[in-house]
């Protein structure tokens, strides 16, 4: 058992304490301000509503709620602005990294960032993408990768790993037929544009942490006038990966790993001679 | 700025967007057009404006997107290949009820075509060339002046409807200089703080744009509410030209660059003691059908003229209704007609239903 596992298995464990009164409460935790109270349409273990919240709770930390604009994708996150109380545009299928280098060109003092799944980015959107961080537009991309096309229920994606099954690969990803899976943020971060480009999950209570962290400096980042910041998120699909929500979080770490290491793939010079 | 300038069209559009208070532009290099993204990349940063040349049309297309929703006056150009391109971001645009310019210098097609002015794009911007239900204002200019004069009435016209307009220009129109005005203009600059997403304040709430409404029941509360704008366009935008119509036994119909030539046709039959006169409808969406009509119960017979295969003519006929012939006569592939096969076409109306 993991320590993430005992956590949770823990904190599960905890009896409602029934005899207080709301008054005696101590707030240990509570829902981002920057998110709206709506249940999400997502299904139970995907990784879009921990990541929504981890974004909404930068925002809201950094206390850029009227100064960010989100740009949402079509795919499964399309609904990004139902959830997220931020001003937002929904972009055409793949165009986000187009509308948020408009809206942030405008707008060079307001925080920009789009958030877009592998379909989106890596498929149709690509060449979008690779201009946008070309240019160096100092906007922040969140690359939501679960290695399938969620919403249109789970077909293959530029990123669906060789040999995996989905239904439009139903004898698993043949590489000499389509290829291997693209690694966004390694491709990235070649072009000069790009400032601070890293790839992480949010399988585990400490994946949640460093991907969390990720975003708050990724933010921060958007100040300097540097640069693109690309966030690669290893996202959990149970649904269409066909398993529960523990053996997708499972998945990512036996398998996707393999082919999408976590950790920074570039870091801004300056902070890569700070690190100890 | 009230004195006379000689100017190419394109640039005399581009100029305008300068005096219009054009925010961004954003474009892609494609002839017979591309002098407005030269002409803004050399002028706008002087104006402290957004000019970008895009990876694409597509890509232009959904910057315009983004900066609209931004709630700036925003501007894309192309031609005809181009343009059928951003069909997909225009119907987003419409969809989610965001204002911009957008121009088509027409060449002749289909497909890459040739570099030629040609009106095959018709059909694609009255009658919705992206999917779904939406239209928007085409005007359609047909002089240099009117390149100018339909940037400042097209970005107001946007505003007003919160709709994409479209001036349909066309390869002849774009590329030949002539004098050119401009007429002083105030941005009337709209408050566009209810919908446009500049960051939103604890004050109100969150602004979004979108054109998704995934329930049936709330789409088509939507679609109606965008099909009532148009219905207002129908009622209060409709813009024509006429010449020589109050003693007029002939119409010819016939917008832009075709107008033009008309001109001189109607001169030619003129002079032969033939009383034709012109309708020219400025905005092709929407159509003046109900003054073509009026004039349709009153003359002997109405010839359209496109560089096309015929594609306004199914219009023209909607208009009229059968109350008088209607023949068209176009040319195609970039070829251009003289105002002596236009009057020919005529005699040969004239001659085919004996309506002299």
């Amino acid at each position: 058992m993991s320590t993430d596992e005992q956590i949770l298995t823990t904190t599960s464990s905890v009896a409602p304490a029934t005899e207080c009164s709301p008054d005696e409460y101590e707030m240990v935790y509570h829902k981002p301000t920057t998110l709206v109270d709506v249940s999400m349409h997502y299904c139970p273990g995907c990784a879009h509503s921990l990541v929504h919240k981890l974004i909404m709770e930068v925002v809201e930390e950094e206390n850029i709620q009227d100064k960010t604009i989100g740009i949402a994708p079509v795919g499964c996150s399309v609904f990004a602005y139902d959830y997220m109380n931020i001003d937002m545009q929904e972009a055409a299928h793949g165009r986000a990294a187009a509308v948020a280098t408009a809206v942030k060109r405008l707008m060079p003092e307001k925080y920009v960032f789009t958030y877009q799944g592998d379909g989106d980015l890596a498929a149709i959107g690509i060449a979008e993408t690779l201009h946008a961080i070309n240019r160096g537009e100092n906007i922040l991309i969140v690359f939501m990768n679960n290695a399938v096309y969620g919403m249109t229920s789970g077909q293959m994606a530029p990123t669906t790993l060789p040999g995996m099954k989905t239904t439009t690969s139903p004898d698993g990803r043949d590489t000499s037929f389509y290829g291997s899976p693209i690694r966004i943020a390694e491709l990235m971060a070649q072009l000069p544009g790009a400032y601070f480009v890293t790839r992480q999950a949010v399988n585990s209570a400490n994946a949640v942490r460093r991907a969390k962290k990720a975003l708050q400096q990724a933010f921060r980042y958007q100040q300097l006038h540097k640069g693109t910041c690309l966030v690669e998120i290893i996202g959990n699909c149970p649904s269409n990966w066909k398993m529960t929500p523990a053996e997708a979080s499972k998945f990512i770490d036996e398998e996707m790993v393999k082919t999408f290491p976590l950790g920074d793939v570039k870091v801004p010079a300056a902070t890569a001679n700070n690190k100890e | 700025m009230t004195t006379a300038k000689l100017m190419k069209g394109n640039e005399a559009l581009a100029e305008a967007a300068i005096q219009a208070g054009c925010d961004a532009y954003f474009g892609y290099p494609i002839t017979p057009q591309s002098e407005v993204l030269e002409y803004l990349a050399r002028e706008m940063p002087k104006h402290n404006r957004v000019v970008m040349q895009a990876e694409s049309e597509v890509a232009s297309i959904n910057m315009v997107y983004g900066a609209a929703g931004a709630g700036f006056r925003a501007m894309t150009s192309s031609s005809s290949p181009g343009f059928s391109l951003m069909q997909e971001g225009i119907s987003y645009l419409a969809g989610a009820e965001l204002p911009c310019l957008l121009v088509n210098v027409n060449r002749a097609g289909p497909g890459l075509g040739t570099i030629q002015p040609g009106q095959g794009d018709y059909f694609q911007s009255v009658k919705g060339g992206g999917h779904g239900d939406y239209k928007m204002i085409v005007l359609a200019p047909a002089s240099v002046q009117e390149m100018a004069d339909f940037v400042f009435l097209g970005f107001d016209l946007a505003d007003k409807y919160r709709n994409p307009v479209l001036i349909l220009s066309d390869g002849a129109i774009g590329q030949m200089m002539e004098k050119v005005v401009f007429k002083p203009y105030t941005n009337p600059a709209i408050d566009k703080s209810s919908w446009a997403t500049t960051g939103k304040p604890a004050t109100r709430e969150r602004n979004y744009i979108t054109s998704l409404f995934i329930q049936p029941e709330r789409m088509e509360v939507h679609n109606l509410k965008l099909e009532a704008k148009f219905q207002l366009m129908r009622e209060n935008e409709v813009r024509w030209e006429e010449m020589n119509t109050e003693d007029a036994d002939y119409i010819f119909v016939a917008y832009g660059l075709s107008a033009r030539i008309c001109q001189k046709a109607m001169d030619v039959a003129r002079a032969r003691n033939i009383k034709v006169g012109i309708l020219r409808p400025i905005t092709l969406f929407p159509f003046p059908y109900q003054r073509l009509e009026e004039l349709a119960s009153k003359v002997k017979g109405i010839l359209t003229v496109e560089l096309n295969s015929g594609q306004m003519v199914e219009d023209v006929r909607l208009a009229v209704k059968g109350k008088t012939p209607v023949a068209f006569y176009g040319r195609l592939g970039g070829m251009l007609f003289t105002p002596e096969d236009i009057e020919h076409e005529l005699e040969t109306l004239i001659a085919t239903h004996h309506v002299n």
